[in-house]
């Protein structure tokens, strides 16, 4: 029993070295594309043809089923980045510092497919498509603080240091990441809160509460899916002069 | 729930914008797999270059 833990303990220190973590990456990511697509369709079911029509906004509140998922992820996104860099920066590890920066892009696209749809909803139920309300002047500076760690971490020439300064950048934002959460109980503002689904009626709240679920998994597969895609990438570009990387049957040819 | 396929489309009169907010979520997940699969095309013709040259220094030398 002990040896077998040990082992197991092993083994996960071995997949925090790149090399390790290459191949398994790659096999793992046709399985989160599979479930990524399965949640999708089963969520768009749900959205379109099981959600009844809202008693006040009619079909319009159907921009809930990915508006809630999109902000929902660009939030969960944010913090796992930015626990991915603070790994990277105690500890060192080089893949850590990986991940940090193949979240980054598909959290600000998140936070981007947030605002938009977000714009899109509140222009037919609020009559403009942008208002200074701390919910969305909030999640518009994460969205700065994703282009900012992005930006950072290209202008810097020196991988370490490119890491070590995103990083901190990175955790320092993480405070934005609650007053997103808690504006609408903190501010009286225009966005309404989050427990929108429990003032319908209980049935109501159960088949829209599913949908969202569904499509927040479809973009939460998604985005395992896209990191796994991209850190192979900068996995590739980092250690291209390993030779793991040179006898890679993909480099080889 | 809909009657007929232009009912759906129509979405109540919210057409524009409930088609537009799933339109751009999906526009965008396929720009982002284009875009780092041709990340990742570039990368590899890289390296596979940069290995030939390793291996016939002297050509690549003239």
């Amino acid at each position: 029993m002990n040896d077998l833990t040990n082992t197991s303990w092993l083994n996960w220190f071995r997949l925090a070295s790149p090399s390790t973590f290459y191949p398994v990456a790659g096999r793992l990511i046709p399985f989160f594309w599979i479930l990524s697509i399965a949640f999708g369709l089963a969520g768009l079911w749900v959205s379109f043809f099981v959600a009844p029509v809202d008693a006040v906004q009619g079909q319009g509140y159907r921009i809930i089923f990915v508006h809630v998922p999109a902000s929902w992820m660009s939030m969960f996104l944010y913090i796992v980045m930015a626990a991915w860099a603070g790994v990277g920066l105690v500890f060192n590890t080089r893949l850590s510092a990986m991940m940090a920066q193949a979240i980054a892009p598909i959290g600000a696209v998140m936070a981007f497919l947030s605002l938009w749809t977000g714009a899109f909803w509140g222009k037919p139920m609020w009559g403009a498509w942008w208002v200074w309300d701390a919910r969305l002047t909030s999640e518009l500076i994460l969205f700065f603080l994703y282009l900012g760690f992005i930006a950072l971490q290209a202008s810097i020439d020196q991988v370490r240091r490119a890491d070590k300064a995103g990083a901190i950048l990175a955790l320092v934002g993480v405070v934005n990441v609650p007053i997103i959460y808690f504006s609408v109980k903190w501010w009286n503002t225009l966005h309404q809160g989050a427990s929108v689904s429990m003032t319908k009626s209980p049935s109501m709240a159960h088949t829209m509460l599913w949908g969202m679920l569904l499509m927040a998994l479809c973009f939460w597969m998604y985005a395992i899916a896209m990191t796994l895609m991209r850190v192979r990438v900068i996995i590739l570009e980092r250690e291209s002069h390993a030779d793991w990387v040179q006898n890679l049957k993909e480099v080889k040819g | 729930m809909w009657n007929s396929v232009s009912e759906f489309l129509a979405m109540g009169g919210y057409a524009l914008y409930v088609w537009s907010s799933f339109g751009l979520c999906a526009i965008a997940f396929c720009i982002e797999v284009l875009i780092v699969r041709s990340q990742r095309k570039t990368t590899l013709r890289r390296l596979r270059q940069a290995l030939l040259a390793d291996q016939y220094p002297q050509e690549s030398r003239q």
